[in-house]
């Protein structure tokens, strides 16, 4: 495969600063002031002219919010944000670009240097490859770029910023809102749901096959800018559905709070595929300075025979708190989670699922693969339960730890709740290192050290890797090398 | 080809290799025998290069250059390969991928362009026949689920294919029947020529009646203490390792 070259030759060509992605771009923003309180979601909502509805659901979350406390249960620790020292609002002055052309260029070179292509180029030459992305591209909150949108439409699919979705499609938007995540579910859901700023709203009408893989990049930009994206996917009767999200986050010193909601309702035979490839900043060597991502994914099988399937390779951000998790509703609905997880460094790592079987003849299944390595901590933290109604149910998990270095730490919290007694729940996990027989075995080869245990560690992700669509996938691994560098010898 | 001059190891402060001289000649096979502990897989990992070990005096000469101011990594690249007793298992990793790696990192090292795919196909694929070695397992992780004699085959289908100037065979005859201990052997005499030395560690002289040695040396307490021709070999079939462990007793 070379793409393991590829990795190699990435590691190679590294430069000392580990965070390659981490630098700013300086466009000027518009901000909301500082902290939180009713004014500001009014602000918020009043830039976005979302309607009264929306703008009611957003104060309903706000009032909630107050009354709630910040979870304590996860294995992380850090210093308490301060969410009124946070701006919650912050977009490019300029809006509404109709082409590329219209692009701020200092954005359009931000993404060039991040090796992120807006492939319109390749549809205005008249090339046609085989699988398109789609990129509806967020530069902080405001989408700004949006492509392959006519294709889309033609096959009825909506791609849209959230905002957009808002007044164009308020009925779809209005029915699904919340209605995955709940504005009462959590501290950081609840949150959201009172500031979420943007994110996409993919629509896929019944029997659709959506043309073309669907693409979001995120990146965190503006100084002390807390990031609260809000998608809402939603794929209807027999249709299909893959989209990526990939993040990048310029350097900075001050901790970053993020506090996403993602929102996946599959209906009849729907089948939506998630992918994740995260690489927030993780912090400096002493892990100052790192994102705070706190997310609520959720997805639910609502019809007979839906699939929902999340992948995730999280290798970024100081605190990752975040289980991507499948509501098993639908009779012979079914739902995966493939997830590899790196820390290194200071990084804390508190992420895994939740199965819920509701339905009939519900199958899921759970591969998890944690790699620790530096000083950071690494929980894999998984619920899987069958209701009282859920006759039948299948579970899988595997949960893999791999420790690289003797200062790092990896753990696995499972929880299996069943109500029904025809449940077949199965739980597999493993702890290793890598040992040095087998990198000396690889070196002996002519592979060096760093190279050995790269080749190690893909071996050992690869399974998770192979879910993954064939560019991410690629990119996914070089992650994994740089995220990595530095935590041998 | 390879001079070793007064090798003194120890490991967490046993001293195994006590004193070690060796010269093995450019097309030379050199056998080593001796008794279980006199110290035979010692002087095969020092010379790969594995960490765990401590030299405390003596050289190590490739052509010349001192192999003990190497990385494991750096030696394979100047043409030292290990044939290990037990070969390492990686999960995950296909064994092409893994051996285009190796062989174009030792490329990469010596300033050479990378072979191209079907180049590297066809050298993966002729190896393979002649060490009778399944197509199908070629497509499996390195050696994960590999029976005995299938890793064995698999070190010198590696030796094949990165062409070593320096080859140690680390008891590759233990765990292999009869069929297989002919294909290795017939594996590794089709790679014995001028420009590539053979350093053969084992137990019995059946695996050197398949690969004939040109000397014999005895090894006990981390030194040769007795050097032949093949004969000698034969000799320590019938007399046993008695009077050389004796000396380990006293």
């Amino acid at each position: 495969m070379p793409a393991v070259q590829e990795t190699i030759d990435r590691v190679r060509s590294i430069d000392l600063d580990q965070y390659k992605y981490g630098f700013e771009t300086t466009i000027e923003m518009e901000k909301s002031e500082k902290g939180i309180s009713e004014d500001v979601v009014r602000f918020i909502s009043a830039k976005k002219n979302e309607p009264d509805w929306l703008l009611q659901w957003r104060l309903d979350a706000y009032r909630r919010w107050l009354t709630m406390k910040e979870p304590e249960w996860a294995r992380v620790e850090y210093d308490k944000v301060d969410y009124n020292d946070i701006y919650y609002y912050a977009a490019p002055k300029r809006k509404g670009p109709e082409s590329l052309d219209e692009i701020d260029p200092e954005i359009l070179k931000t993404y060039e240097k991040l090796g992120i292509p807006l492939r319109e180029v390749e549809v205005l030459e008249g090339i046609a490859p085989e699988r398109r992305v789609a990129v509806d591209a967020v530069f902080d909150s405001v989408s700004v770029a949006t492509t392959f949108k006519k294709e889309l439409e033609k096959a009825g699919v909506i791609f849209m910023p959230i905002s957009e979705a808002v007044r164009e499609h308020p009925e779809l938007v209005k029915k699904y809102l919340g209605s995955v995540v709940p504005v009462t579910d959590n501290f950081f859901a609840t949150l959201n749901s009172a500031v979420f700023s943007d994110g996409s709203f993919v629509y896929i009408p019944p029997g659709v096959r959506c043309p073309m893989e669907l693409s979001t990049y995120f990146r965190i930009n503006e100084r002390d800018t807390g990031q609260f994206e809000r998608t809402l996917i939603i794929a209807d009767k027999g249709s299909y559905v893959s989209y990526l999200e990939g993040c990048t986050a310029p350097k900075r010193d001050d901790n970053q709070l993020h506090a996403a909601v993602v929102e996946l309702v599959a209906l009849d035979d729907a089948e939506i595929k998630y992918s994740t490839v995260q690489n927030w900043y993780p912090g400096d060597n002493e892990g100052r300075g790192g994102i705070y991502n706190f997310v609520t994914k959720r997805g639910d099988c609502r019809g007979a025979r839906s699939k929902i399937s999340w992948t995730q390779v999280e290798t970024g951000s100081a605190i990752t708190w975040k289980y991507p998790s499948c509501i098993l509703r639908g009779d012979d609905s079914r739902g995966e989670f493939y997830s590899i997880a790196v820390s290194n460094g200071m990084q804390q790592v508190d992420s895994g699922t939740k199965m819920i079987h509701l339905g009939k003849n519900t199958t899921s299944r759970i591969i998890s693969k944690g790699i620790s390595a530096g000083r950071s901590q690494n929980t894999y933290r998984g619920l899987v339960s069958a209701h009282k109604k859920a006759k039948n149910a299948r579970n899988f998990t595997n949960c893999d730890s791999l420790l690289i270095g003797d200062q790092c730490g990896a753990h696995t919290v499972p929880y299996i709740e069943s109500k029904n007694a025809s449940a077949v729940f199965e739980h597999e996990a493993t702890t290793s290192k890598i040992s040095e027989d087998q990198k000396f075995y690889c070196q002996q080869r002519g592979l060096s050290e760093e190279e050995a245990t790269a080749l190690i560690v893909n071996g050992f992700v690869r399974d998770v890797l192979q879910q993954l669509p064939m560019e991410f996938a690629v990119e996914a691994q070089k992650l994994i090398s740089i995220s990595l560098e530095g935590s041998v010898g | 080809m390879l001079e070793i001059k007064n090798l003194v190891v120890q490991i967490e402060d046993n001293r195994i290799l006590n004193g070690l001289n060796l010269t093995v000649n450019d097309g030379e096979v050199a056998a080593i025998m001796g008794p279980n502990g006199s110290g035979k897989s010692t002087l095969s990992y020092v010379i790969a290069g594995k960490e765990d070990y401590e030299v405390l005096d003596g050289e190590i000469l490739l052509d010349g250059q001192n192999l003990l101011e190497m990385e494991a990594d750096e030696r394979a690249a100047a043409g030292v390969f290990l044939a290990f007793q037990y070969p390492l298992e990686i999960p995950g990793v296909g064994t092409m991928t893994f051996l285009k790696a190796c062989l174009n990192a030792q490329r990469k090292a010596r300033g050479e362009d990378e072979l191209s795919t079907p180049d590297f196909i066809r050298a993966v694929n002729g190896a393979a026949d002649r060490l009778e070695i399944n197509k199908e397992m070629l497509k499996r992780a390195l050696n994960v689920g590999f029976s005995g004699g299938e890793k064995k085959r698999m070190e010198i289908l590696q030796m094949a294919l990165l062409q070593p100037k320096f080859c140690v065979l680390d008891e590759t005859d233990s765990g292999l029947d009869i069929d297989a201990l002919r294909i290795v052997s017939e594996g590794v005499n089709a790679l014995r020529a001028q420009g590539r030395s053979f350093l053969v560690i084992t137990h019995y002289q059946r695996l050197l009646n398949h690969i004939v040695p040109d000397t014999v040396h005895v090894m006990s307490r981390g030194q040769i203490v007795k050097t032949g021709g093949k004969e000698l070999a034969l000799e320590l079939e019938a007399s046993g390792y008695a009077e050389y462990r004796a000396g380990e007793a006293a």
